[in-house]
């Protein structure tokens, strides 16, 4: 047990653990101190100031974020020097930031913006010095924009894209007034190592980073009536939705989301879980031809480990960093894609429409997918597979708009065809989900037995926050045709977030590790903490909305992709078999090493 | 001007024995306690400006249990007007070395280094063969302790203690949040005394004479005697070694043209010390402190210039990570610019002002905390010059 340590805040004694901030100290008398550059996921920067406090026989106020309790401390959170440095802080970043609140994105939703109103800094006190700055907005990025006017430098971008995501495409440049936030040699964001992962957007307190947002050329789309307007929704985004429009975390708003899709007048709601399930069977079946190439065929081209690719950021992360082990990834494409290119192809076929009248949009909690959809690969239907991503937030934003009383909607399925889908999809939208629903299939392809987990929960691959999980699953009594598998100790690893995923894939290039295969989601948590889902983030969020994902997997009747007949049939009617012509020409693709800055 | 009134001492910079690095061979024989008791009673504090008790510090060091220890030279002498470490460096760089080795022993550090500034580029061969002298010095004496100069790349603000380790470490130069504090987890976060260079040499200064003669010099808040960096409107700019706890009046008399109207007293994170002041002020840390930076200014000179030029350093010399400091400096220079031009009201100063008073509360570092120094001393006593 840790030492305790006394001190008086505001007056009142509070006893805490060695090494707690004042910050937290204080959140526990329930006295919340304001904050900016401190976000409970990253390191503690200190660097804006706001939550200064005022220490006895001390100089100098403190940030009490940054500072641990000391024995004896006597601390008072709102007193006059206090208020007076706060709202001098407050106003000096104001008089460096682009305040024309009503043109931004994040009016609102604005961190900096409720500070505001909070120190009431109506009257301006000192200078504008935003129209000396000559700012550029760099919007020349399909996910994300970046607008420096509106940037307050708190660093919460740069410590994510470093701690969470050791990605470094942005850091700091310049120093004193010249200092921003900036990459490689300043290049636009499209231009560097940047996966689009997202992550800065969630954590950005203001409006300097943001999504690329398509809300209105998806009004236009469905305002369009010689359009069919498509939609599609991935697993993450139906535990996730609720928060921004009344619900706690960890709600699942499944039925209440098609309602909403409906009523905003898309032409048929569908959902990115059978394609998700389709994946699973295309994944799973490449993984047992790597095998057995590996193992019977003894080819030394066959590339083993294989990886997941599923997550965009982690794609585009792999071929800038480690592009000599793209043959690793699987060339599945993600659900979203294999969804796209089905919509403007069999979907379109059976629906009997021309493809060039379909307008196929995807709703997913992650900024990465809208550069996945332009890439120009992705466009096997002849057509652009998926014309526009919305992130969570953005179909938030539309329901609001659309008058809709989220709350009180009644619950709806989602339409056929490309509808149906299975507890084994859901789960995509967690770190390990991917892992377990591709155990769940190859291994009752293989022995011709369910998992040997009680109600199919392979809890061993289900992955945590901040850590990489190992699990190996040992194959017996095979059938005939797997008989080279029989057993071979399966060796899988889980990682999330991109820090983690790149020591997983430091391992295998150093040959340190002997892996079958490799799930790794970009973001913390896996898709539930996506780039695209709703602000704020934290541990806490995140951990709900993974219990809402494993309740959502254990409340549906289908649980392995396999069983999805909606999958079945597509394979009847159109594929004809896994990893077959049409599957090469629809659902798989190829990727492109890229350079390291 | 021709009688001079103040004492000049000669400790720092004279030769006192043939025997190269006697001092530190005779001090390498006696007990850590000894020594540490000794630079106690001396009453030494730091010489870089902040004025912290050197024994204190070691002594902290020395508690905090850990195989890597280190003792930094800081040698980043940015301040503006300031010029006595190079100077020091150019001709007792043995001293220096010395002072470093004592430090390593008391506090069980294997390595020293020298953070040397950029801009004295030109010191590193002397410096190198001086110190391949010394690592000779130290194998014939059987104690271990190697030096190694690190060249830093130009940025005030790494003359922080914690932006230096960050520079050293091959990061931005930036302010640590402190605690913790480099004593328990300084460079590559062990524990690691830094000083000044002339604070080193101060050191070896009292291990010859003892701490009771250290102490004749200087006032009971300021012991001993200091290395001036003497510029401005003066008729003889240069390095003076001074007792600590003169009048500003005496030393004005000295170095002045008999025309000075404000003396900038510890460069321009100072303070400015109007002339009507000068008989009232003491330089020491229980008056004005500096960290060897006095600029003289005569009437000729325009306070609202000087002010402008300190704080158009301070807005480019900030690293611009905390708010107080990077916007903050940005606020005050173009605040007196519109001030002046009329485009803001005079009262616009007392806003100001008090903006600085906040800077030096809540900004992270000393840098963003000393702005405010120079700003509120000048707008204070010159105001009419910053509006007319």
């Amino acid at each position: 047990m840790s030492k305790k340590i006394n001190l008086t805040i505001d007056g009142i004694q509070v006893s805490v653990d060695e090494g707690t901030t004042i910050l937290d100290a204080a959140s526990k008398l329930n006295i919340h101190i304001p904050t900016l550059c401190y976000h409970e996921d990253l390191c503690v920067a200190g660097n804006c100031r706001v939550c200064v406090v005022e220490q006895e026989n001390s100089r100098t106020l403190p940030a009490a974020c940054a500072m641990p309790v000391a024995e004896g401390m006597l601390i008072h959170t709102n007193s006059g020097k206090v208020r007076v440095a706060r709202k001098h802080i407050v106003e000096l970043l104001l008089s460096e930031h682009n305040a024309d609140c009503t043109k931004c994105y994040k009016n609102g939703i604005c961190e900096l913006q409720s500070l505001a109103s909070q120190m009431l800094t109506g009257d301006h006190m000192f200078l504008d010095l935003v129209p000396d700055k000559r700012y550029t907005i760099d919007r020349f990025n399909s996910a994300i924009i970046k607008d420096d006017s509106r940037c307050i430098r708190c660093q919460r971008c740069v410590r994510t894209c470093e701690e969470l995501q050791s990605v470094s495409a942005l850091g700091v440049a310049y120093r004193g007034n010249k200092m921003k936030i900036s990459t490689f040699f300043e290049h636009p964001l499209f231009e560097v190592v940047c996966t689009n992962c997202g992550q800065c957007v969630n954590r950005c307190p203001t409006g300097a980073l943001i999504e690329r947002n398509y809300v209105d050329q998806v009004w236009d789309a469905i305002y369009d009536t010689s359009k069919h307007v498509v939609v599609q929704t991935a697993p993450a985004v139906r535990i996730a939705l609720g928060e921004t429009l009344g619900f706690a975390p960890g709600k699942i708003v499944t039925g209440k989301m098609v309602t909403a899709l409906k009523r905003l007048g898309f032409d048929a709601v569908l959902d990115t879980d059978f394609a998700a399930d389709l994946t699973i069977i295309e994944e799973g079946h490449e993984l047992l031809e790597r095998l057995k190439s590996a193992l019977v065929d003894k080819d030394p081209r066959v590339a083993l480990p294989m990886a997941t690719s599923c997550s965009p950021g982690w794609v585009k992360f792999l071929e800038h960093t480690f592009p000599e082990l793209l043959p690793n990834l699987s060339t599945c494409k993600s659900p979203q894609q294999m969804f796209g290119a089905l919509v403007k192809t069999y979907y379109a076929k059976k629906k009997k429409l021309d493809p060039k009248n379909v307008v196929s949009v995807s709703i997913m909690p992650c900024t990465a997918k809208k550069f996945e959809a332009d890439r120009p690969e992705m466009r096997s239907s002849g057509y652009k597979d998926v014309d526009y991503v919305l992130t969570t937030r953005e179909l938030a934003i539309m329901i609001t708009q659309a008058g809709l009383e989220f709350e009180k909607l009644p619950d709806s399925h989602f339409d056929s065809i490309m509808g149906a889908s299975t507890g084994a999809a859901v789960i995509f939208g967690t770190t390990g989900g991917v892992m377990e629903a591709a155990i769940r299939t190859v291994y009752e392809l293989v022995t011709g037995r369910d998992v040997p987990f009680e109600d199919l929960n392979i809890t061993p691959v289900r992955g945590t926050e901040g850590e990489v999980r190992e699990a190996t699953l040992l194959i017996t009594k095979t059938k005939p045709e797997f008989r080279f598998l029989e057993g071979v100790e399966l060796k899988c690893v889980v990682a999330n977030g991109l820090a983690y995923a790149k020591q997983v894939m430091q391992n295998v290039k150093d040959g340190t590790a002997s892996y079958h295969f490799i799930e790794i989601m970009a973001c913390p948590g896996g898709c539930l903490g996506g780039g695209g889902q709703p602000i704020p983030t934290n541990k806490e969020i995140r951990a709900k909305r993974k219990e809402a994902i494993y309740k959502e997997d254990m409340g549906m009747p289908l649980r392995k992709s396999h069983d999805n007949p909606d999958v079945q049939e597509i394979y009847k009617d159109f594929l004809v078999k896994p990893l077959g012509h049409k599957s090469h020409e629809l659902l798989h693709t190829h990727y492109t090493p890229r350079k390291r800055y | 001007m021709s009688e001079s009134k103040l004492k000049r001492v000669d400790l720092i910079f004279g030769e006192y024995s043939s025997v190269k690095f006697k001092v530190l061979a005779d001090t390498l024989k006696r007990s850590n306690e000894d020594i540490l008791e000794d630079l106690t009673e001396s009453g030494l504090k730091g010489r870089g400006g902040a004025g912290f008790p050197t024994a204190i510090k070691w002594k902290y060091a020395a508690e905090t249990p850990s195989k890597e220890k280190y003792v930094i030279c800081n040698a980043d002498e940015g301040e503006p007007g300031t010029f006595k470490d190079r100077e020091i460096l150019t001709r007792v760089p043995r001293k220096v070395f010395s002072g470093m080795a004592i430090c390593g022993k008391v506090i069980g550090a294997q390595k020293g280094f020298i953070y040397l500034r950029g801009e004295y580029q030109f010191l590193m061969p002397e410096l190198k063969r001086e110190l391949e002298q010394y690592n000779e010095h130290m194998s014939k004496m059987g104690f271990d302790f190697p030096i190694e100069i690190v060249l830093g790349s130009g940025a005030y603000i790494c003359g922080e203690e914690s932006a230096l380790f960050e520079s050293m470490e091959g990061y931005r130069g930036e302010p640590r949040n402190k605690p913790p504090f480099p004593t328990t987890y300084g460079y590559m976060g062990k524990p690691t005394v830094i000083n000044n260079v002339e604070t080193f040499v101060n050191v070896v200064m009292i291990m010859r004479l003892g701490p009771i003669q250290f102490k004749l010099l200087g006032t009971s808040d300021s012991r001993g005697s200091k290395v001036f960096s003497v510029s401005g409107d003066t008729p003889i700019p240069g390095i003076y070694e001074l007792e600590l706890g003169m009048p500003l009046e005496k030393f004005v008399e000295e170095f002045g043209d008999g025309d000075t109207k404000a003396v900038q007293v510890g460069g321009a994170a100072g303070f400015c010390v109007p002339r009507k002041k000068f008989t009232e002020t003491v330089i020491g840390f229980e008056g004005v402190p500096t960290g060897g930076s006095m600029m003289l200014f005569n009437s000729s000179r325009s306070m609202y210039n000087v002010l402008h030029n300190y704080l158009e350093f301070f807005e480019e010399e900030s690293c611009g990570q905390c708010t107080p400091c990077r916007v903050g400096c940005q606020q005050l220079r173009k605040g007196i610019v519109a001030v002046k031009k009329g485009d803001k009201q005079s009262l616009y100063l007392d806003q100001l002002m008090k903006l600085a008073e906040s800077m030096k509360i809540s900004a992270k570092c000393g840098l963003g905390q000393s702005v405010a120094n120079s700003f509120s001393s000048i707008v204070y006593n010159f105001r009419e010059e910053m509006i007319y």
